[in-house]
């Protein structure tokens, strides 16, 4: 790891000035993706700005058919929350299925998205339920501020502060993890929502994405049978060790038909 | 350099460190706890398991710095007044080990799992405690053994 300097701010106001005057600073959340990137060297930040001492990134709220999760708020919270597991068991499941306990332990909802690793689970959440995401100056819509691989909609020195998710009629996360590392080869979050149905892919492409033939088929029957005859078209998705771009479009299908099934 | 000050295994510390300490180079060359293991240093293996204000982390995988005010517990810490931890006397018991490298990662990952397994009211089988410990790797390949100690473990807790 490279030397740097480190910053412990205690309000949102002051992390945003550190950055600002710390151009090539870097922000540690819970540090689970970060760490290991320091340690690798394959980062060289001047400073560190860690958010571990900021009481207002965390908590869980209801605010009427919203949960708000502070962007410091850890997997293993969420996964064990009961406001969570009451509204939105959906998310509790998939906060559930993230890396293993110890790093549920620590990884952070904020960090989580603002990485934007094309195997996360959370962008899955993100963009399956519609959820708003709460930066230090702004709301962005959950599609709107994933962009591509690794890019976000953040603005530079911008800081995610929260994300509200609505509370949906149904909804279920299922993943098929890579063993070894336990990221989503494929995650698909579905999601019946007052504004309609919703499926969201992530970890098969480069970035999150949302399947409209799925959710015309869902939309007037949401079950598994619906979407049986409809195939996933595999330009684009991801081809690594793990599997090819066909396996994954397969997969999609899959893995979307094992979520449905779990809302039954 | 910065000051951080930390309770490890109920005394206070101070050291002045270099902000790029990890938590494991922390308590096994300052401090000289070296009963937290370093075996892959990637947070693959769970070795390096202790616990910050009562929840399981794998100290390669955290700076130092960030656990200013913290409560750190690690294997040294985890029995009192010479008495082992009823984990660790299941671990004994029930030969939960073969050559002992990444034992005290489980046991540390196991008392936090049945810890939070009684508060959630969750029955901790043989599925719970093999889905629970996903985290800490056995080389030797001595699981049965291991999840037997753990099941054991948490009676006795």
């Amino acid at each position: 790891m490279y030397a740097f300097g480190y910053h412990r701010p205690g309000s949102v106001a002051d992390a945003v000035k550190l950055l600002a005057d710390h151009p090539d600073a870097k922000l540690l959340a819970g540090g689970q993706t970060f760490i290991p990137t320091l340690k690798q060297r394959l980062a060289q930040p001047s400073d560190v700005i860690d958010l571990g001492g900021i009481a207002e990134l965390r908590g869980i709220r209801a605010e009427g058919d919203n949960v708000v999760i502070g962007a410091m708020v850890k997997h293993g919270e969420v996964m064990r929350d009961a406001t969570v597991k009451s509204m939105i068991p959906a998310l509790a499941d998939m906060a559930g299925v993230i890396g293993d306990t110890q790093v549920r332990n620590r990884g952070t909802l904020g960090g989580s998205i603002s990485n934007n690793d094309p195997a996360a689970d959370y962008p899955g959440a993100v963009v399956g339920l519609g959820a708003t995401v709460i930066t230090d100056r702004r709301q962005i819509a959950g599609e709107d501020f994933f962009t591509g691989l690794f890019e976000t909609a953040l603005e530079e020195g911008e800081i995610v502060t929260a994300v509200s998710f609505p509370k949906p009629v149904a909804a279920a996360y299922e993943k098929f993890r890579n063993p070894a590392s336990r990221y989503a080869m494929v995650g698909v979050f579905v999601a019946k929502t007052a504004g309609g149905v919703r499926v969201a892919v992530t970890g098969a492409g480069p970035c999150v994405f949302r399947l409209p033939e799925f959710e015309q088929a869902l939309s007037t029957n949401f079950a598994a049978d619906a979407i049986q005859h409809l195939n996933v078209d595999a330009s684009g998705l991801n081809a690594d060790i793990h599997a090819s771009a066909e396996y994954r479009a397969h997969l999609i299908k899959v893995v979307a038909k094992r979520a449905l099934a779990k809302i039954g | 350099m910065t000051s951080v000050t930390m309770t490890v295994n109920g005394k206070a510390v101070t050291k002045d460190i270099e902000p790029r300490m990890l938590l494991s180079t922390f308590l096994r060359e300052e401090l000289g706890l070296t009963g937290t293991h370093v075996g892959c240093d990637t947070s693959q293996c769970g070795c390096c398991v202790v616990h910050v204000d009562g929840d399981s982390v794998k100290s390669c995988t955290a700076l130092a710095v960030q656990f200013d005010g913290a409560s750190v517990t690690t294997i040294e810490g985890l029995g009192q007044n010479g008495t082992l931890h009823p984990m660790q006397e299941a671990f004994r018991e029930n030969h939960g080990l073969q050559c002992g490298f990444c034992t005290t990662g489980m046991i540390m990952s196991s008392v936090d799992l049945v810890k939070k397994a009684k508060e959630q009211g969750i029955t901790i089988d043989e599925h719970y405690v093999r889905e629970g410990l996903e985290g800490n790797i056995c080389r030797c390949t001595g699981y049965h053994n291991i999840v037997k100690a753990v099941i054991a473990g948490a009676q006795a807790m």
